[in-house]
């Protein structure tokens, strides 16, 4: 008996150890380089030290401490790894598009850490993605906030455990399309969506109301109250009106997202991201009054209706009005040229360096509530680096290296051809794929709903 | 009182006019013809060097004059001091004009029904109107060949100037019949076809390609002696190609279709484009060494492979350049196409350098359309598609500042503009619910 406690014992230690186990930590001293904090402003010939992961120092001529490699960064750029906020890259499946709620499913359950989409998006300077459900339902299922430890086979050492809980929400076409016209039932309008929202958000006070009433009759003496039925989908609602999760909302007409901000303030929801928010400019005042910001294309518009009466300058005209903006891929090939992206808002709208870079560091990182921890280049944060050839607001611009944690997981000089962690060992030849559409994945798995060819077609569609 | 009924009547009627002119504010601007001159600028030409306080002037539709001391006489003056003008851009496949919302079937004119129709003709279905089209020339791309999609031999694609209020006031002169060649490769995730399936497919195509082929040699051949044919307007469309008249733009991607396209041209009298050719890279020798053309893009584009290097796709045009093919670039787009700069940016990063992308984009698919002599330079004499900018317009931050597409001073507004006017400070704003 003794013995199998002792045993117990190891085996709770060794899980716990499991648990907290370490995910790669770096350090490095990357020297000369033009340092682009994005929050602190840009300093010349100046160095930065990592140690274990995090950023030790800024300053010029640093000496690197005892076995800390250095990398002489003269004539090139250092910025913050790159964060997309919208992104489905790294899943296995996207949607589960079964009802107009499925806040009970997590993305993290579905994370893959072999997808070649992570080490590109290394390439392209990208370190933290945003791995969002799709957008086939009002409230669709948890995202998951990924750091791209590329290498790593645990699906857990790519989650950034310390990152906040998102979840997906979705308006307008896509969930009218996939449950009013797909299936029959609401909503198959953006009145139905709006229905949807409430109808939700009450029940789930209704599922907090009942809760609190039973553990306030069972801590009564000789209580009787028998527990209610513990539903997920109800209680991740509740978490929501409680505050523990942000909603990032695909969205994009001005009505719709004016729409959501009445629902969410009648529900006293303050953690609210909206997503895409193509029309946003046109409710750019009432978006920063009110919410997290808006995470937008840089220039797509036209392949849907929804997006018919966009404009370039979306992005331009949301930051001066206020609102904290940042520009993301949705895309696992824009992905890799967000810096290329985030300078098309100066192009359309005449952004500054900071203002442009910030839309894919510091901002993204705010509406990820992540922004204590990364998304400029400060001592103390988090060593999510990138090292470019030019400056990456050019277009002309290379990424030369990427470092997560400190840790240099890409690097041009070491490239390989195929970066391949597992190789398929059903399929005797490689697939060619002439029209990679892991670009539209937002409304992947929900084929099945649709039988021709051409809602096919029109499905790849964000 | 009858008669002052009549006349109160009348009275009201000569109001009419007032009224309605008093509900439109605001003048719109159109696109303007004239004699332009565009003074002290840094002028690209692309073909004869960069010249540097050079003015150039526009008239009649044409580039009239390049040099330093022109004197301005009755012209409108630009003072471009400080700016660089280049050609304007052409981006040598798109499906400008044909569609407008991609996932509206009722705006999609760029597919046919039916695997052999050449003779469906882009140029019809073009809506000079289009929002894209003003909002794609601001960018600084003047020209686009508008292409259509689907089966074997889908139709003959149209080069157009993104200035006109008719197709034919846009159609800048080149034509060529399309061909898909049969593909090995997979049209996405869902495309769950066995390899065995793909393979049966693409030889039955290519059977069919083949007979299209000896048909039409027949067409053209009995038709030269005279003979009366039946109306068969596929063929005769597709004979134009076997007469030289037009060029077949051959679409193929992976690599070892593009080596059967080569095989598949060797030995036929005619004019062969590539487009497409997304594994170039991987058999550019023999490309090169067929002397084909090619048309290549999108550049910024995801690697055919899982095992290809990140930047197979944006390194691919300067990987054949390199290996001595004739390497013309697109978009395959049709709402962003204003983003060719950026695609010829990616691929002179890459490899391809500054000077080749931009003819990439320029005087390289005027030579491939047979337009070398109109397009693709600022050269005296040429058709005055120009653009005036604040630096090199493929840099994102550059801003392009005067357009002219066949001599028009083209208006730089369009609907994205617009929003941009009426949104960036609302009124009212918030203080009014």
């Amino acid at each position: 008996m003794k013995k199998l406690s002792y045993f117990l014992a190891a085996l709770v230690g060794l899980s716990m150890q499991y648990a907290m186990a370490q995910t790669p930590k770096g350090s490095v001293l990357i020297k000369n380089a033009t340092v682009i904090t994005v929050t602190n402003g840009t300093h010349e010939n100046t160095d930065v030290l990592v140690q274990d992961g995090i950023v030790k120092k800024i300053a010029p001529d640093i000496k690197a401490p005892n076995g800390v490699e250095t990398i002489d960064a003269s004539g090139k750029y250092l910025m913050p790894g790159i964060i997309d906020a919208h992104s489905h890259i790294a899943l296995d499946v996207v949607n589960e598009a079964t009802a107009p709620i499925v806040a009970e499913v997590r993305m993290k359950d579905v994370v893959n850490p072999y997808e070649i989409g992570i080490y590109r998006a290394l390439a392209g300077g990208v370190t933290m993605s945003h791995a969002m459900h799709g957008s086939a339902n009002v409230v669709g299922g948890q995202n998951a906030t990924l750091k791209h430890r590329w290498g790593s086979t645990d699906p857990a050492d790519i989650i950034m455990q310390d990152a906040p809980r998102t979840i997906k929400f979705a308006l307008g076409e896509n969930p009218t399309r996939v449950h009013g016209r797909g299936r029959g039932i609401q909503p198959r309008s953006r009145m139905g969506v709006e229905a949807i929202l409430r109808n939700g958000f009450n029940e789930a006070l209704q599922y907090k109301k009942a809760w609190a009433d039973f553990n306030a009759a069972s801590s009564q003496k000789g209580s009787t109250a028998v527990a209610p039925q513990y539903n997920e989908r109800l209680q991740t609602l509740a978490d929501i009106l409680d505050g523990k999760i942000i909603i990032h909302c695909h969205s994009y007409r001005a009505d719709e997202i004016y729409m959501l901000i009445n629902v969410a303030k009648d529900f006293g929801i303050k953690k609210l991201v909206f997503q895409h928010t193509n029309e946003g400019f046109k409710v750019a005042p009432e978006i920063a009054e009110y919410t997290m910001g808006a995470s937008v294309f840089a220039d797509w518009w036209a392949y849907k209706f929804e997006v018919y009466y966009s404009t370039a300058f979306n992005a331009a005209i949301l930051q001066k009005n206020g609102v904290i903006t940042s520009i993301n891929s949705d895309d696992a090939e824009l992905i890799r040229h967000l810096y290329h992206e985030a300078a098309k808002t100066q192009r359309y709208g005449g952004m500054t360096d900071d203002e442009a870079l910030a839309m894919i560091t510091i901002n993204p990182a705010k509406q990820l509530g992540v922004s204590d921890k990364v998304g400029s280049i400060e001592e103390g944060k988090q060593a999510d680096l990138v090292i470019f050839e030019g400056h990456p607001l050019s277009s002309y611009a290379i990424p030369q290296m990427t470092f997560v944690d400190g840790v240099k997981y890409f690097d041009i000089n070491s490239d390989e051809d195929d970066q391949r962690q597992l190789v398929s060992a059903t399929e005797m030849v490689e697939p060619i794929y002439l029209h990679e559409e892991t670009a539209h994945k937002c409304m992947q798995d929900t084929e099945y709903l649709f039988e021709t060819a051409e809602a096919l077609f029109s499905l790849n569609q964000h | 009182m009858k008669r002052l009924n009549k006349s109160f009547f009348a009275f009201l009627l000569t109001l009419l006019p007032m009224f309605a002119m008093a509900q439109i504010d605001g003048e719109f601007v159109k696109p303007r013809s004239g004699k332009f001159l565009l003074q002290n600028a840094t002028v690209h030409t692309i073909t004869k060097g960069v010249l540097e306080n050079t003015s150039v002037l526009i008239e009649n539709g044409k580039i009239a004059q390049i040099g330093s001391g022109i004197s301005a006489g009755d012209a409108e003056v630009f003072d471009c001091t400080g700016l660089v003008i280049y050609p304007g851009m052409i981006d040598g496949g798109t499906t400008l004009g044909l569609v407008e919302v991609n996932s509206v079937p009722e705006t999609v004119d760029s597919q046919e029904i039916g695997n052999f129709t050449p003779n469906m003709q882009a140029l019809t279905a073009v809506n000079p109107n289009s929002e894209a089209v003003p909002v794609t020339r601001v960018s600084g791309v003047t020209t686009v060949l508008t292409v259509p999609q689907g089966g074997l031999f889908p139709g003959t694609a149209a080069l157009i100037n993104l200035v006109g209020y008719t197709p034919d006031q846009m159609y800048a002169g080149a034509k060529a019949v399309v061909m898909n060649f049969p593909s090995s490769g997979r049209r996405g995730r869902w495309d769950r076809r066995s390899d065995d399936d793909i393979k049966k497919e693409s030889e039955k195509a290519l059977k069919e390609a083949n007979e299209l082929w000896d048909n039409a040699k027949s067409y053209y051949e009995l038709t030269e002696k005279g003979a009366e044919l039946e109306y068969y307007p596929e063929m005769a469309q597709l004979a134009k190609v076997i007469s030289g008249e037009l060029p077949l733009m051959i679409e193929v991607n992976t690599a070892s279709d593009i080596q059967g396209a080569l095989k598949w041209i060797e030995g036929k009298n005619a004019k062969f484009i590539l487009s497409g050719v997304s594994e170039g890279w991987r058999v550019a020798d023999e490309i090169a060494k067929a002397g084909v053309p090619v048309i290549t893009g999108p550049v910024q584009a995801l690697p055919t492979r899982q095992s290809d290097r990140y930047d197979a796709a944006y390194s691919n045009a300067g990987k054949m350049s390199k290996a001595g093919v004739k390497v013309a670039i697109r978009t395959d787009d049709q709402e962003n196409v204003r983003n060719l700069p950026f695609h010829a940016a990616f691929a002179a990063a890459y490899g391809m350098g500054k000077e080749e992308a931009w003819k990439a984009v320029t005087i390289t698919p005027a030579e491939i359309f047979g337009l070398a002599d109109q397009l693709g330079s600022v050269e005296q004499g040429k058709v005055a598609n120009l653009i005036v900018a604040t630096k090199d317009p493929f840099e994102t931050s550059s801003q392009v500042m005067h357009v002219f597409i066949n001599g028009y001073r083209i208006p730089l507004s369009n609907r994205h503009i617009r929003l941009y006017q009426e949104f960036l400070e609302r009124s009212p704003g918030l203080n009014k619910n």
